[in-house]
């Protein structure tokens, strides 16, 4: 366990997302709080797997961590920590936000007490997001103080200075990041781990109860706040101007990760600039940025996504009568999507620059290569749920499905995944397409997504009697994001036992009389309780519950148990492909004279196939030590 | 592009590419060389196609221009050419000869082109070394060291800034006690096979 075991001064490499756990708990953290979601869960992992570590080796962690069952849960009990006065820290990938809005843009109202860091973590160019959406105006719309990291090592050092500064004013601090800092490795130096406070104390306080009196109070207050931070800005050592070459009118406006890309085309492209590279980002420092704009004669401003920087500087540049140039997304030198990388930055600063870029000709491949998506795991539980439900759905059935790995799903041959929006938006479609259809509907969550933010929208089937069948796929796992713990199972975040609570408990208790719990391995059962679902009418759940094929696997391996793989018997196989292009599990193949074969290294046993090969052609090949 | 290096890592979701780019890093810090090692998490590990980047030295981006590797080193064929654009005619190009079908190629949607023909057209820009990693892993005792092997092979081209031996002593303080002797075989078997091409 390096993270927690290296003498402070030395070096380490850790992801972006390890470095901010390190800060944290160099500033002494008391509570961290999440829901998981990449590119932010190492953060939220490293917290985990600390306190696991800590636990095994019999000794008590100093932080309180848990994985809540969402992002405004976990807010909410990070900031009433904060409001004891200790230190809290919240993460969250960037959607994440937006459920976590609504406690977010009130508590800037009545700031906190202790320190508390908020990371967001967003994904520019969608890499495991359903949007790449640009958080940092969620600092300017709440009124946070914001920083932005460009490399690991700062990403620590903003985490762990940023709970003085939290304290100093009072506010929450967004520490935005995007995948492209959560999810690089750096050389960070260590400093010592400051002891957590421990237990707080709650004064009381009139200020903290939100009616509209108090809320008109507490806007005045959060705009002084922002007075106080513009200062802070000002002063802050991450905010500064970096000169390069010989003195140049020419500048760039940089934050975040942006800033790596720039350092390296102007290496490259040999410029002399003028950098302004900021690292808090909200409230901007206006009489440096003033300052800045004065000193140059052009400026080019390189942020990934939105124009908000741009949209600041021109508006200080028109309040200056400053006639600067201003380069960027609206003179259409940079892209408002996706993200950046040096190849970008080095094309757009040789136009704006006129100089030569190097690296104009890359070589492409002249042979067509098959692509490669994401599948589900051979041995998957959601591949039989999804066979099974289809075989037992009508034509024309609308199969809303949610966040997490079943939506892989989509893809052929299962092709189980027809409307999307975020988090439990399944079963909130489900109820609307009942109304505005005669078509069945047969909706797919996790087990983590229904506790995190579909329970709402269950109850309102329930209500309005809605014609839905609702699946929640119970693989007893938050899975795609790491395998995380979530209400539903028997331990908790800190590796504590922790008290189930059963979806079909919960879904009875919201008042679904059509309840039914089947295992997806057994084909024909699971395909006779979808059979019986869609006749019900109004709103039925089926729990489709089977572990994690890679969880099981995994303590398999541990235990050493024995690992089971099928093979086809070539005599009795009719080449009927139903292995392939109905069931899909991508452990089978074939070859060229179109026989078909199980690769053994794929396998991972489920022996869903044997009982959908209608030539009994497949059997258990052999067991074998791991 | 002095002081600077620049390491492409590819190949398929789960089979070590990412442990592979990290065991760089450590090696670089270990070597007191600046470095940074850029992964992909979350929905692309799947069984998707991995792309792990490794900057060493006087760096600050992460992600390596196109046309700049210094090495690519690839776990699967058809993933080393689906990031040739990295490469260039000084590009040393390592890529293991044991491809893994996609399933759109299972399903018959697409087709996985002859492996001679992939191997000529990355010839044409770049420095190819074919490595049989998985047989030379299997060898060493464990196909899962399919990538130390192409490590080993990696430290053979001498592109790196550092000693092999630095990086071998890294893979070995990563590994559990019991599987030192495997690792280090894998590691080896890369080294030689490399430097017979």
């Amino acid at each position: 366990m390096e993270i927690v075991e290296t003498q402070p001064g030395k070096t380490k490499l850790l992801l972006g997302n390890e470095a901010i756990t390190r800060g944290a708990l160099e500033a002494g953290v008391d509570v961290a709080t999440t829901y998981p979601g990449t590119p932010s869960s190492e953060i939220a992992d490293t917290f985990s797997y600390i306190a696991k570590y800590l636990k095994n080796k019999g000794e008590k962690p100093q932080f309180y961590f848990e994985y809540s069952t969402n992002e405004k849960v976990a807010l909410e009990v990070a900031a009433a920590a904060s409001f004891c006065g200790l230190r809290a820290l919240t993460c969250m990938k960037h959607v994440g936000l937006n459920v976590a809005s609504d406690a977010f843009m009130t508590y800037m109202y009545v700031g906190c007490k202790g320190g508390h860091i908020i990371v967001s973590a967003d994904d520019p160019y969608c890499h495991s997001s359903q949007n790449e959406q640009d958080n940092r105006y969620f600092a300017i719309f709440g009124g946070a103080p914001m920083l932005e990291p460009t490399t690991p090592q700062e990403a620590k050092e903003m985490t762990r200075i940023g709970f003085e500064m939290s304290e100093e004013l009072k506010l929450p601090i967004l520490l935005r990041t995007t995948t492209r800092l959560n999810h690089v490795r750096g050389p960070i130096i260590l400093n010592k781990p400051q002891k957590p406070r421990g237990k707080g104390y709650f004064e009381k306080d009139k200020m903290l109860v939100t009616v509209p009196v108090t809320a008109r109070a507490c806007h005045s207050i959060l705009l002084k706040k922002l007075e106080k931070a513009e200062k802070l800005s000002e002063k802050s050592p991450f905010n500064e101007i970096v000169n390069i070459g010989k003195t140049s009118k020419r500048g760039i406006v940089t934050s975040g990760v942006s800033f790596n890309y720039v350092q390296e085309a102007v290496d490259d492209l040999k410029l002399d600039v003028r950098i302004l590279k900021l690292g808090m980002t909200h409230p901007l420092p206006r009489k440096m940025c003033e300052g800045f704009i004065r000193s140059c004669k052009e400026i080019v401003i390189v942020e990934e996504l939105e124009p908000i920087l741009e949209n600041q500087f021109k508006e200080i540049a028109y309040d200056l009568g400053s006639d600067v140039k201003i380069y960027g997304k609206s003179t259409g030198h940079f892209s408002r999507l996706y993200e950046y990388n040096p190849n970008i930055v080095i094309d757009a600063l040789s136009k704006i620059f006129k100089v030569k870029n190097p690296f104009l000709e890359s070589i492409q491949s002249k042979i067509k290569l098959p692509t490669r998506p994401p599948v589900l795991c051979p041995g998957c539980p959601h591949r039989a749920t999804y066979y099974a439900a289809k075989k037992a759905s009508p034509k024309g059935t609308i199969y809303p499905t949610d966040i997490g790995c079943y939506t892989l799903g989509k893809e052929p041959p299962l092709e189980m995944a027809d409307l999307l929006l975020c988090m439990g938006s399944n079963a909130g479609t489900a109820c609307g397409l009942a109304v505005a259809t005669d078509q069945k509907i047969i909706s797919f969550m996790g087990d983590s997504t229904f506790f995190h933010a579909a329970i709402p929208a269950i109850i309102d089937a329930v209500h309005h009697n809605h014609d839905v069948v609702i699946t929640i796929l119970d693989n007893r796992t938050t899975a795609m994001t790491g395998h995380q713990p979530h209400p539903g199972t028997e331990y908790d975040g800190m590796g504590r036992p922790a008290k189930p609570i059963r979806v079909e408990d919960v879904a009875k208790g919201c008042g679904v009389e059509h309840v039914e719990v089947v295992n997806p391995n057994n084909i024909k059962e699971t395909i006779e309780a979808f059979k019986r679902a869609i006749e019900f009418k109004g709103p039925s759940v089926v729990v489709s519950k089977s572990p994690c094929i890679l969880l099981e696997n995994r303590t398999k391996s541990k235990t050493r148990e024995e690992k089971i793989i099928y093979d086809i018997d070539e005599d009795k196989c009719d080449q009927c492909k139903i292995c392939i292009s109905r069931f899909g599990c991508p452990a089978f193949y074939s070859e060229e004279n179109g026989s078909i074969h199980i690769d053994g290294q794929q396998c991972n046993g489920c022996g869903v196939c044997v009982q959908i090969c209608p030539f009994n052609a497949i059997a258990r090949k052999k067991e074998v030590k791991r | 592009m002095t002081g600077k290096t620049s390491i492409v890592l590819t190949g398929v979701g789960g089979q070590g590419v990412i442990t592979a780019a990290n065991i760089l890093g450590k090696a670089a810090v270990n070597a007191k060389i600046n470095v940074y090692v850029s992964e992909v998490h979350g929905m692309a590990q799947r069984g998707g196609s991995v792309i792990c980047t490794v900057r060493m030295g006087n760096v600050y981006s992460p992600l390596v221009t196109t046309g700049t590797a210094d090495a690519i080193v690839s776990a699967e064929p058809i993933e080393t050419l689906r990031y040739i654009q990295y490469a260039n005619k000084k590009t040393k190009v390592i890529t293991s000869i044991n491809p893994v079908i996609p399933f759109t190629v299972s399903i018959g949607l697409e087709t996985y082109p002859p492996l001679k023909k992939i191997f000529e057209e990355i010839s044409e820009h770049a420095n190819l070394y074919t490595i049989d990693a998985l047989t030379i892993a299997k060898d060493a005792g464990a196909t899962i060291t399919k990538t130390i092997v192409l490590l080993g092979a990696l430290a053979a081209t001498g592109v790196l800034p550092f000693k092999s031996d630095v990086l071998l002593q890294t893979i070995l303080d990563s590994v559990p006690a019991k599987y030192k002797e495997i690792n280090k075989k894998a590691f080896e078997g890369g080294m030689k096979a490399l430097k017979k091409i």
